[in-house]
């Protein structure tokens, strides 16, 4: 995504939102959210997380009035959603839904204007919104506001649904599977430039997921439902893996809760190694002077930095220049957000057990191994507070 | 025919260029007439029953009826009420549209994904917003492909409507083809008749095509 650098961090931008003794039934089969009470906090994300049938998205709708409570009510920041007008209330509120919902007949700048145009915004004003939010989730205006839905990937629909749903700067975002779409590598890093964005915005944000590794890496605090919609606990990802509060919770977090809390750590949280590193371009000669004695392997970098993969130490005795071409490629790259969960699992299937940290433009930040993974969970992995 | 008369006389044609082009002219203009009614009952009928679901069995029932009688039969109920003439005819033409039109409306609007209109829902829009914005546009396809169906069957039945004194082309062909047994007349009639119906088909999509650039846009993965 784009620098940090652009637009100055503003403070939480979200608004508080206060579920209170919600029961939603229909007709008179068992209730789909029975006695629901919870509060989210200003600019956290709040994640639903629970089995099917739990109704987790019906309790979402509710906060933008798609579902309407049976009995109690839904608050954002103190005022009862019911005495807005639903067309009002939803205006101000960002809704990205599972597949994203882009409309297919209008282009990625229309996309995106939808609700300035329904607030009756000009033309200059919406215009301006919609570049800067194109730039804001990384997609080029030039290249992509011409552009139809079905001409884009996965990813950069996924994009422009989030752009679409901050159009109006809403404090309140609602979020209904918005990776469900997008395959497993490119979720990652869709997550992870969310989490960059959600950084700067601090919007309150509802999100509602299947899928428990999801919601333990993008929550600040999970709500775990069972069927019938009862709220089994509330909590942060942390907690709720370290004390679920019943065997319902512990059940569905997964046996692997204890490898499940190194999700809750990230790259940017370890110290970074320097590699020994090699330039594309250099003499065997002027290589061989930086590698230390013992080194087997060292990394291969082009001239901006970027890794291109590892080099065993004996391959360049004698007389050459370094290639590209020499690298054995190593695992995935990882990124300062990913995490630890997601960095062991790389490092497991390389031949060299380190990871490759990079930053948004792809450059070497520095690398991370198996033994310092070993040592944060040693000390408690991802007790420490974001 | 006469002896020794050729089959297809086309001196006939040159001489009567005026009039074959004054009966296309009037073809053309009972088409539009019955199709544009056809349009104008047919819209707000299909939003009608979109929204009150409970409708379309009873509207598409009648539109059904209206669809199966026979022109000739249908005409013949019309005559003594609206005697014979124009509004005659374009009640006949106007009522054969109205199934197709209606039809292919509800299954355009009912054809657009519920997450679609959900998202609109969920953004916002009001109702009819949702309708004009959204529904609407994503039917467009299906209605213009009713629409075509309805222009090309309207441009064959108006042939019919000759025999209460209308008809277009439907008077070259029959009035002067079959009555006076002259196949020039009939050949011409019908490959005007044709030619319209293509013309006005392949007008549509181009229609479509300018309506739904959208459409075209090729897709990405997933």
């Amino acid at each position: 995504m784009t620098d940090p650098e652009l637009a100055p961090a503003p403070a939480a931008s979200g608004s508080v939102v206060a579920f209170e003794h919600v029961t939603k039934r229909y007709g008179n089969g068992p209730p789909a959210v029975t006695d629901l009470s919870f509060e989210i906090r200003a600019g956290e994300i709040c994640v639903l997380v629970g089995p099917s049938g739990c109704g987790k998205t019906t309790t979402m709708k509710m906060v933008n009035r798609l579902v309407e409570p049976t009995s109690g009510r839904v608050t954002i920041d103190g005022a009862d959603v019911a005495s807005l007008p639903a067309v009002d209330l939803r205006r101000r509120i960002g809704y990205v839904i599972q597949q994203v919902g882009l409309f297919p007949h209008l282009t990625v700048a229309e996309n995106v204007a939808v609700v300035p145009r329904l607030l009756g915004w000009g033309e200059p004003r919406t215009t301006e919104r919609v570049e800067e939010l194109l730039e804001l989730v990384g997609l080029d205006p030039g290249a992509y506001r011409s552009r139809y839905p079905a001409a884009l990937s996965g990813g950069e629909r996924q994009r422009v649904g989030v752009a679409r749903a901050m159009a109006a700067d809403p404090s309140v975002l609602l979020m209904d599977e918005p990776f469900g779409a997008v395959d497993p590598i490119r979720r990652e890093r869709l997550q992870n430039e969310f989490l960059r964005l959600q950084a700067r915005l601090r919007k309150t944000i509802v999100f509602v997921t299947h899928d428990v590794d999801e919601a333990i890496k993008m929550a600040d605090r999970i709500a775990i439902l069972q069927v019938g919609g009862v709220l089994a606990q509330y909590d942060s990802p942390d907690r709720l893996l370290g004390a679920p509060a019943s065997p319902f919770v512990e059940h569905f977090v997964g046996a692997d809760r204890g490898l499940k809390r190194l999700s809750l750590a990230r790259v940017r949280d370890l110290p970074l190694e320097s590699p020994v590193t090699v330039v594309v371009g250099e003499s065997f000669a002027a290589a061989r002077q930086r590698l230390p004695d013992g080194t087997t392997w060292a990394l291969i970098v082009d001239a901006q930095q970027r890794p291109l993969g590892w080099i065993a130490a004996n391959d360049v005795a004698g007389e050459g220049t370094v290639d590209a071409s020499m690298a054995t490629p190593g695992s995935t790259l990882l990124q300062p957000e990913s995490t630890l969960r997601d960095a062991l699992s790389a490092m497991l299937v390389s031949s060299v057990q380190l990871g490759v940290v990079v930053d948004e433009h792809d450059a070497m930040l520095g690398v991370i191994s198996v033994a310092a993974i070993s040592r944060t969970l040693q000390d408690g992995a991802g007790s420490s507070p974001p | 025919m006469t002896d020794g008369a050729p089959f297809f006389r086309l001196d006939w044609v040159v001489d009567n260029l005026d009039m074959l082009a004054q009966r296309t002219g009037e073809h053309v203009v009972l088409t539009l007439i019955g199709v544009g009614f056809g349009i104008l009952i047919a819209f707000p009928v299909t939003l009608l029953i979109h929204r009150r679901r409970r409708l379309i069995g009873p509207v598409l029932g009648v539109a059904g009826i209206l669809y199966a009688i026979p022109s000739l039969a249908l005409f013949g109920l019309l005559i003594p009420v609206t005697g014979i003439g124009l509004v005659t005819a374009e009640i006949a033409l106007v009522s054969y549209t109205l199934l197709i039109l209606i039809r292919n409306g509800l299954a355009g609007l009912d054809g657009v994904a519920p997450e679609i209109v959900e998202a609109a829902t969920g953004m916002g829009h009001t109702r009819i917003q949702r309708l004009w914005r959204v529904q609407l546009p994503l039917a467009v396809p299906v209605i213009i492909a009713g629409l075509r169906i309805a222009t090309v069957t309207t441009i064959g039945l108006v042939a019919v409507t000759a025999l209460i004194g209308q008809g277009g082309l439907g008077f070259v062909i029959i009035t002067i083809g079959i009555n006076r047994f002259f196949p020039t007349a009939i050949l011409v009639g019908v490959g005007l008749s044709i030619l319209l119906a293509v013309l006005a088909d392949r007008g549509l999509v181009l229609a479509e095509r300018a309506l739904t650039p959208w459409a075209r846009a090729g897709s990405g993965e997933g």
